[in-house]
């Protein structure tokens, strides 16, 4: 037996490139590393030849032109003299308000269904299943555009909720469902933070080149499927949709002071319930260290509340708050938050279908704890509320979160299929009339993959971070 | 009765019983009702809410179904049919829309006269498919698979018959050089040079050789236009050519991202992330609007064509992810064993890895195809006329105006079945294979 290998005979020879697994996989990427460069460099300089010939240049200064367009629901102060840039924000809030509404009655959903369909009951978890099932095979598109319809085609006008035995509202009139969308009341602020003359900015801005169910007919297929109902929207009142509303306004009259709500309004009332929350918290903490200390814990549960709702009453009052509910006026509903047949249809349908993803990755997880943890905590004497909290969820959501981050993504992803139904989301204004209407395919287009790149990975960080601060704490 | 004890027994039994049934509460359908239905007060009345919901919905849909009109030529004629048969103001489909426009739906503007193409097509991808699929299908059948793409592309577009087989001739090249050389060349050699000999072939051989053959034998079908496609037709086709195709670049895609390389490593991790964070309309923009931005100019092909590449793209980073949990699953000692056994890279993979790792990336291979499948439905946005895109041009039409659930109900179902037994094969192919396993 050789108990020395011989020493290498020959210096570095060139077949050893090809040959020699040891420097094989320095070959291989070097090659690699030129094909893609070369690929790249013929990708970018046909690019340029093309943009040459068509005489573009590569600029965005389009952002900072006036629009010229209209946007039928914006979050923001908004119109069609205000430049490309405005517009493309607008139109990220709407796809961020589409996302947040729609993650969380997915969740809602897709938690719900995900225990029915665990449920004993024979019939329940049969439900379950057929909505989990018919949901998920069926493309996402055709629920939009049926809910839409829905909405358009067979709900009450407005103007039929003025005689005695037509359609009524619901919940104590507050409520009104109509082929024209949902109208909720709004909370208004008679000392409003942000000064009332929002209101008197709000005059809606004539429907300046067309209305946005026609612009996009460039973007086509648009048109088509929405069925004039961006359109018809289009020619309403300016009080805009938003759940988290700022500059909605309630048409006055006069020399009255007019009530209305400004972001102002709504960003001090969320750092109230913040702070109020976070008080809570530590209301709870100072109870557990007592608790530790002398074996008595504190009532803390009433405090708590009132650490919560107490500052949130006092605001509410300083603020003058007060319900505007819609009334009918002529044909349509005046005053309220006004949710278009758009927004309703892209909420429900994709959380809806989220929601049947969501159901499964909830039903495996709950599957994937063994009864044996369920038992061995009642035989420690848990009762079962106890048992959920403490054994079951924490173990359960580890096994959740990650699937769940990805149907959050999926979620706002798929919010760009705002297009089927005409609602003004960041693809509709920044990759579509503005593209339009720039002749800037190249800027918008990188713009917008930009914009969806940062938010997925924005979403899947944060929630990354969330599910390391759950996962299993291992050595 | 303090002296009971003391009593003899009066009788002792010096027979047994016959056996006797269970109680009546304690088997069979009461048993189960019982305890699946009526256990507690909450199931109780989950029970009874969900049968109230049952019969909301079947009370409404049965009778609009069942009784819908199926022969009509258009909306109003359909309503006088329905008003003379129920009376005025009932609500019952129309199915007449389906019956009329049917042959629209699944084939789009295909000519009406060669609908036999696509069908027979239909048929070549049925056989080619069933050798891959299901293991007791003789496996002589795999030469249909193996020709079927060429075969299907002919029927489908059309044109000269030698054109798909000139194209055939470059794999043939390729496969020979793999036979006969490989063992005087070494294996890495063979396999480049079975890589740059056809693709050289293709780029400057195939189409003079198939337009020589072409003068000598013309044997061609009616060319049919790529914008004539359309409805189930068009999303079959982009569906299956996604799915078939993704399948390879995924695996490659997950491989590059499993791999110890550098450079290959991170481009794979560029590619991946960057396609799957951006929203597959966005891409399909990108691929009407931008994809001739990026190639020489003058270049313009199909928009069908570009769809397929954009999907397939896409749809391979969903699969490199799903592959790669599989491979990230896999034991350590597997990549071990196979090393311990003198397999090389690619050996080791096919032979010991792969197998495994898919084995255990089906379900979600599988959702990733599923979902494909119903994206295809997104290129009605870029002007292509899918099922959905019919539906709203049959709703424009005056024959047809103001009708939507007939066709949105037929449309999900045609979806709802093809995606079902997807999902249902996708469990069949995981109880096979761990039944083999044991």
């Amino acid at each position: 037996m050789a108990t020395i290998s011989d020493p290498p005979e020959q210096g570095f020879r060139l077949s050893q490139l090809i040959f020699d697994t040891r420097y094989r996989s320095m070959t291989i990427q070097v090659v690699a590393m030129v094909l893609i460069g070369l690929l790249l460099s013929w990708l970018i300089s046909n690019t340029i030849h093309n943009l040459e010939a068509l005489g573009k240049d590569f600029d965005f200064g389009f952002l900072s032109q006036p629009a010229g367009y209209d946007i039928n629901q914006q979050l923001i102060e908004y119109n069609n003299q205000m430049t490309h840039g405005r517009a493309a924000l607008v139109g990220i809030l709407n796809t961020l308000l589409v996302a947040v509404l729609g993650c969380a009655l997915a969740t809602v959903l897709g938690v719900i269904a995900g225990v029915l369909r665990l449920s004993n009951n024979w019939i329940v978890s049969r439900l379950a299943a057929v909505y989990v099932e018919g949901f998920r095979n069926v493309p996402l598109l055709l629920w939009i555009v049926l809910i839409f319809a829905l909405m358009t085609e067979s709900m009450p006008a407005p103007r039929d909720f003025k005689g005695g035995d037509g359609p009524s509202m619901l919940l104590g009139e507050s409520v009104a469902i109509t082929n024209r969308g949902v109208y909720i009341p709004n909370v208004v602020f008679s000392r409003s933070l942000g000064g009332n003359e929002v209101a008197a900015a709000e005059a809606p801005a004539p429907a300046a080149a067309a209305t946005p169910g026609t612009n996009m007919a460039g973007t086509y297929g648009a048109s088509r499927i929405a069925t004039g109902g961006a359109g018809i929207q289009a020619g309403q009142n300016g009080t805009t949709a938003g759940a988290g509303g700022s500059g909605t306004s309630a048409a006055g009259e006069g020399g009255e002071v007019i009530p209305s709500s400004s972001g102002w309004d709504w960003l001090l009332i969320l750092a109230v319930l913040v702070a109020g929350s976070v008080g809570a918290k530590l209301l709870g903490k100072r109870a557990a260290h007592i608790q530790e200390a002398t074996g008595k814990r504190p009532m803390t549960l009433p405090l708590q509340i009132a650490a919560i709702l107490v500052p949130l009453i006092v605001v509410l009052v300083a603020l003058g708050a007060s319900l505007d509910k819609p009334e009918l006026g002529g044909f349509n509903f005046d005053g309220g938050v006004h949710l278009r047949n758009s927004l309703i249809a892209l909420w429900l349908a994709l959380s809806l279908y989220t929601g049947a993803f969501i159901a499964e990755i909830v039903r495996g997880g709950i599957l994937a704890i063994s009864k044996g943890q369920t038992e061995a905590a009642y035989a420690l004497g848990l009762r079962p509320g106890t048992t959920m909290n403490l054994v079951i969820l924490p173990q359960a959501l580890r096994v959740i979160i990650p699937p769940l981050i990805s149907q959050f993504l999926n979620l706002t992803k798929n919010s760009s299929l705002a297009i089927a139904v005409g609602y003004m989301d960041v693809r509709s204004t920044l990759g579509g009339i503005t593209i339009n209407q720039t002749g800037r395919e190249l800027e918008g287009m990188l713009l917008l993959g930009l914009f969806y790149l940062v938010l997925s990975l924005l979403i899947s960080g944060v929630m990354n971070v969330y599910n390391s601060s759950v996962k299993l704490k291992e050595r | 009765m303090s002296d009971t004890h003391a009593q003899t027994v009066a009788y002792v039994r010096d027979t047994m019983l016959d056996q006797k049934e269970p109680p009546l509460n304690q088997v069979g359908a009461v048993k189960w009702i019982r305890d699946n239905l009526f256990s507690s007060w909450l199931n109780i009345l989950l029970t009874l809410a969900s049968l109230w919901v049952i019969y909301a919905v079947l009370s409404h849909l049965l009778p609009w179904a069942l009784r819908g009109v199926w022969d009509a030529s258009n909306l109003t004629q359909c309503r006088q049919i329905i008003a003379e048969r129920y009376g005025e103001g009932t609500n019952v489909a129309c199915w007449a829309v389906l019956a009329e426009r049917w042959p629209q739906l699944v084939f789009g503007f295909f000519p009406r006269e060669l609908y036999w193409r696509p069908i027979l097509a239909f048929l070549i991808f049925l056989t080619a498919v069933a050798p891959v699929l299901f293991s007791s299908v003789p496996r002589k059948v795999l030469w249909v698979s193996a020709i079927a793409p060429f075969a299907i592309f002919w029927l489908i577009w059309g044109g000269s018959l030698w054109g798909p087989i000139a194209a055939i001739l470059g794999f043939a090249i390729g496969w020979a050089i793999m036979t006969f050389a490989a063992p005087k060349l070494g294996t890495l050699l063979a396999v480049i040079l079975a890589i740059v000999v056809p693709v050289l072939y293709w780029l400057f051989v195939c189409g003079p050789l198939a337009g020589a053959l072409a003068s000598v034998v013309p044997l061609s079908l009616q060319t049919v236009a790529t914008q004539k496609m359309g409805g189930f037709l068009l999303a079959t086709i982009i569906g299956v050519s996604g799915i078939v195709l993704s399948l390879p670049l995924g695996i490659l895609l997950a491989l590059g991202r499993q791999s110890d390389m550098f450079i290959i490593n991170k481009f794979s991790v560029a590619f991946i992330e960057i396609i799957r964070g951006v929203p597959l309309i966005v891409w399909l923009f990108t691929a009407s609007l931008l994809l001739n931005y990026f190639l020489p100019p003058g270049t313009n092909f199909d928009l069908m064509l570009r769809v397929i590449i954009m999907v397939t793209l896409f749809s391979a980073a969903y699969i490199a992810e799903v592959v790669r949990g599989g491979l990230a699953a896999l034991p350590k000692g597997q990549y071990e064993a196979a090393d311990a056994l003198g397999l090389d890279y690619w050996k080791s993979m096919r032979l010991v890895i792969l197998p495994q790792a898919l084995k255990i990336s089906i379900p979600g291979i599988v959702n990733t195809f599923i979902g494909l499948f119903k994206d295809t439905t997104l290129v009605v946005f870029i002007g292509l006329l899918d099922p959905i895109g019919l539906s709203s041009s049959i709703r424009a039409t005056t024959d047809w105006n103001g009708i939507y659930w007939e066709l949105f109900v037929f449309i999900g179902l045609c979806f709802f079945i093809f995606c079902f037994s997807m999902g249902r094969y996708s469990l069949f192919l995981e109880k096979k294979l761990r039944r083999e396993h044991r």
